[in-house]
């Protein structure tokens, strides 16, 4: 870190994807950082380049083509920069050849080992299994598994500082016996970290010393009643930058180009997250949606006190090119035509998403295509946030006091921490929805897919460029937040949804919006309808929100909540279509004239679909 | 985006291939540099390590698992039977004896003496790879494999179910636009890779099976009757382990689509001949196409051109990959270099192609065609 100059005049940053290098060049302007310009490139981890700066270079030179200056001499990038050449830091994130891929084990399944799923999740990683003593399996399947599957790394937990020591020597045992190797060469040792029982690490570095790389860093549930995450997850970056991505075609060479360690893309992502939900004291929710994985974070309020927890979550097979056949495998076909207002041939369809599998890169170009693909999305969202609510937990096992509200409320150990109702914030990133051709769509898909319960601020990331400022919040948390505000989220509005279910036409509440500039209006809202009320984009807005009874809107049934939200591009979306359950008509005549009316309402779509 | 990504697939008359035949693990290479090997040649064997069965022998035995060790009836790194008496001590002061026995047959391993389990390794499992194809020993890579090359012609699928497999390559119709159908199969096609044309069913190709059929090759195929062969959906493409006792390699893609003349032609100048193939698709990092190989004096002269290569120009053969107008083949008539706005509102870099059939012309975008190698 010592390397980064004090005064930064221009920043270069890079994220080197699966299929595509992203650059972006921010400059310092009078009055802050802006983003100046993006280029992007085709990765070339693959053969036959096999040499990731190769894709950075080509980004770099679309960046300077763009902006008439030079960065590059050769193949370098300039740094510091001199007069109108070069740049003064030049950083990366990384999420190139399948990311960073994670097998962890711990005693209990569903304690220390879903504590080892959230560290390794939280770091960036992939989780391919999750092994626990209890996991069901025996111990020679467990270790065929090991074997099998080849990750880049181990992240090995369990026990309680101070518990007992022989089921974790057991667990150590366990992997000492499947000896398994890593997955880019076999020239290096496999890094394992420990971050289970503090007593047990003379004994786990007995058992596995020698046979891998081992790195003993602190409990990550020192009791049952703390989870201690960050340790963990720290000795996880620096293995990724040491082993994994020092293994990596080409990244050697890249990590020479910068001073600040390469990140692994979605823990950059998740960094951003964690600061705007603490700045705005907000409940954040995150998703990136790319072609092969989506990625869901969240900071969520621990019910009952003042902590709030980070989670994130990455659906490996659910996504909009390599992943989009797993997403209609995994939601059913019936519940993505549900989404699309017109009648389809379901062989017709089968091959259009198979050969966008075999072809990922190809665009809608029919209107109906595009609303296929949108309710695609749907689904694949849909399906990413119920895996992240169901990770997203309270710790499992903790003794709770619990007093007579608790009980009322059902709060217990192990509830989701998801709670759509206290959600402020809810922000969307990747090519679907941060390409979508009007940004309603981007918006009523994410609210079909999230359900989203009283008043949430919706935003997408204008052009993905969240990993890029993540990874410079690290070393210029001043440029990262003004980038982040000005050019990178753009505001879509609000969406009001009560909770409670009523009968079509039924009253449901009544909401006031008063824009910053602009008159304010009051509306109706019945049960079952659906409406948009465009407001004046920038500055914020007023909205005061009157439930009838049976309906919350976030202060309890029939109470009125107030609340001050940005103004989006978009307007605010009054949604009394019904929460817990929400439902679509079951007939096709009337759930396609449903469908419809939303989309009018909207005004999605340039003609009706 | 602005370019547009082709897969890239290899269409090529003479290519020099060289795969490499890798054990699982150390073992024994049993040909030498510079060796002629067939498809079926046993090129190297090795032994997986049994898997691993655990014994709790203190709490099996109730004793102090630091005094585990002490209970084994034979020193470690005995083979036993299952069933067995491995372990044993006595307990209730001596009243009662304990015994543990083996829970299959093996070698006992370790005990430890924090936990006290015993760890009893089973046999090991064989292991043999093939050469895959007709050729030379390139290299032994010591205790792996070897790699094999062989100089023919190579063509790479777009997607594929089933392993590697190897036969005479038989064209069973007559035009690349053809479909194949169950009675252009029968006994005669045993044990073959059989190419067909645009398209075939769920049907044809178990009825393939049921004639012997090694291998069949053609332009499209439905995700439908995929379904219907795997018995399941087909979420992640990963493929090539399934076992289908038939592979399939599809050239162009999902649907009924003309197998590119390029393609057709190649494979017609190589009827007769012994050909390789495999199914084994990843559409991810580290991207695996199938394959078909034929090993030989290449059955075409002219050059070798790879399908893809290369920028779109006026003139350029494309084939349009999506809706809708998915499936045509025609020509580049115009490349406007400012971004056009489609019916959905995207601004995206288009193309004018002129259609063979009907000779109208469409606009698209640029990342919805593939060039096509003439």
């Amino acid at each position: 870190m010592s390397d980064v100059p004090p005064e930064i005049r221009s920043i270069l940053a890079t994220d080197c994807g699966s299929t595509t290098t992203k650059a972006v060049l921010i400059e310092r302007e009078a009055d802050g950082y802006r983003l100046k310009v993006r280029g992007e490139a085709p990765t070339t981890v693959e053969a036959p380049f096999e040499d990731v700066t190769r894709g950075v270079l080509n980004a770099v030179r679309e960046v300077e083509e763009l902006c008439g200056r030079k960065l590059l001499d050769g193949e370098r990038i300039v740094t510091p920069q001199a007069g109108d050449t070069g740049v003064d830091l030049y950083l990366s994130t990384s999420s190139a050849g399948g990311g960073l891929q994670m097998m962890v084990s711990g005693l209990v399944k569903q304690m220390t080992g879903e504590s080892a799923q959230r560290a390794a999740l939280g770091a960036g990683a992939i989780v391919m299994d999750v092994i626990a003593l209890n996991d069901g399996r025996r111990p020679h399947e467990k270790i065929r598994r090991l074997r099998q599957l080849r990750p880049d790394m181990i992240l090995l937990s369990g026990g309680t500082d101070g518990g007992e020591v022989r089921r974790v020597a057991e667990m150590a045992e366990l992997l000492a016996a499947a000896d398994p190797k890593a997955r880019l060469g076999a020239g290096y040792e496999l890094p394992v970290v420990y971050a289970g029982n503090r007593d047990a690490a003379e004994v786990v570095s007995g058992t596995l010393g020698g046979r891998v790389a081992l790195t003993v860093t602190d409990n990550l549930r020192p009791t049952l009643e703390r989870e201690n995450l960050g340790p963990a997850r720290d000795a996880i970056h620096d293995l990724f930058m040491e082993h994994v991505m020092a293994h990596a075609p080409g990244y050697r060479k890249l990590m020479t180009w910068t001073p600040v360690p390469i990140m692994p893309t979605p823990g950059a992502v998740g960094l951003i997250i964690e600061k705007v939900a603490k700045r705005d004291r907000l409940a954040v929710v995150g998703v990136d949606i790319g072609g092969a994985t989506t990625d869901v974070f969240s900071v969520f309020g621990v019910p009952g006190t003042e902590e709030t927890v980070f989670n994130r979550t990455v659906s490996a097979n659910l996504g909009m090119s390599y992943s989009i056949s797993n997403v209609m495998t995994e939601a059913g076909i019936g519940n993505i035509l549900r989404w699309v207002p017109f009648a389809v041939d379901e062989s017709e369809l089968r091959n259009r998403i198979k050969n966008k599998m075999i072809r990922p890169t190809t665009i809608p170009q029919t209107l109906e295509d595009l609303v296929v693909e949108q309710a695609i999305c749907r689904e694949a969202l849909r399906l990413s946030f119920d895996q992240h609510r169901a990770l997203a937990v309270g710790l499992k096992g903790r003794q709770q006091a619990r007093d007579i509200s608790d009980a009322m409320d059902q709060s217990a150990s192990g509830e989701s921490l998801v709670n759509l109702m206290s959600l402020g914030l809810l922000v969307g990133s990747g090519g679907v929805l941060s390409h979508a051709p009007r940004r309603a769509q981007a918006m009523l898909m994410m609210i079909d897919a999230f359900l989203p319960e009283g008043v949430t601020s919706l935003a997408v990331d204008s052009i993905f460029m969240t990993p890029q400022l993540g990874v410079l919040s690290t070393v210029h948390e001043e440029a990262a937040t003004q980038v982040f505000e000005r050019d990178c989220l753009i505001h879509l509005g609000a969406c009001v949804a009560p909770a409670g279910n009523g009968r079509a036409g039924q009253a449901c509440m009544t909401v006031e919006i008063a824009p910053g500039d602009g008159p304010a209006s009051s509306h109706r809202v019945a049960y079952g309808d659906f409406t948009l009320v465009p407001v004046p984009a920038g500055g914020r807005v007023r909205l005061r929100v009157s439930p009838e009874r049976g309906f919350d809107a976030g202060a309890g049934r029939g109470r009125p909540v107030d609340a001050e939200v940005p103004a989006g591009v978009v307007g605010v979306v009054l949604d009394a279509r019904g929460r817990r359950p929400f439902a679509l008509p079951s007939g096709p005549r009337e759930r396609i004239a449903k469908l419809r009316e939303w989309n009018r309402s909207m005004d999605l779509y340039p003609r009706e679909v | 985006m602005s370019h547009s990504y082709t897969p890239g697939l290899r269409v090529s008359a003479r290519a020099r291939v060289r795969r490499e035949r890798r054990l699982p693990l150390r073992g024994e290479v049993l040909v030498a540099e510079g060796a002629t090997v067939g498809p079926d040649t046993v090129v190297a064997r090795t032994e997986l390590p049994g898997n691993v069965q655990t014994v709790n022998l203190a709490g099996r035995l109730g004793v102090d698992p630091a005094k585990a060790l002490g209970t084994l009836q034979m020193p470690l790194g005995s083979s036993v039977k299952a069933g067995d008496i491995v372990a044993k001590a006595s307990g209730l002061f001596g009243l009662v004896t304990n015994t543990v026995e083996a829970p299959a047959d093996g070698t006992l391993e370790s005990v430890s003496s924090v936990t006290g389990q015993l760890l009893l390794r089973e046999p090991p499992i064989p292991v043999e790879v093939d050469a895959y194809l007709a050729g030379r020993v390139a290299e032994v890579l010591p205790e792996e494999g070897v790699v094999v090359e062989a100089e023919g012609a190579f063509l790479q699928g777009i997607f594929g179910v089933g392993g590697e497999t190897f036969g005479e390559l038989e064209l069973a119709v007559s035009g690349p636009g053809e479909t194949l159908r169950t009675a252009d199969l029968d006994g005669r096609h045993r044990g073959k890779i059989v190419v067909g044309g645009a398209w075939t069913s769920h049907e044809t190709l178990e009825w393939a099976r049921e004639c012997g059929v090694a291998a069949v090759v053609v332009g499209g195929f439905d995700d439908a009757d995929l379904r219907r062969l795997l018995g399941r959906d087909l979420g992640v493409a990963i493929t090539g382990s399934e076992d289908l006792g038939i592979t399939l390699v599809i050239t162009e893609g999902f649907g009924r689509l003309s197998m590119a003349d390029r393609t057709w032609r190649l494979l017609e100048a190589n009827r007769g001949r012994l050909a390789s193939a495999s199914g084994a698709t990843q559409i991810r990092a580290g991207v695996l196409r199938p394959e078909i190989l034929v090993p030989g004096e290449p059955g075409t002269t002219g050059a070798d051109a790879e399908a893809g290569d290369g920028g779109l120009e006026t003139g350029s053969r494309v084939r349009v990959i999506r809706a809708p107008h998915f499936g045509r083949l025609g020509r580049v008539v115009e490349l406007p270099a400012d971004l056009r706005a489609l019916e959905t509102e995207a601004r995206v870099r288009v193309l004018v192609v002129e259609f063979d059939e009907g000779g109208e012309r469409a606009v698209v975008p640029r990342a919805n065609v593939e060039r096509l190698a003439e």
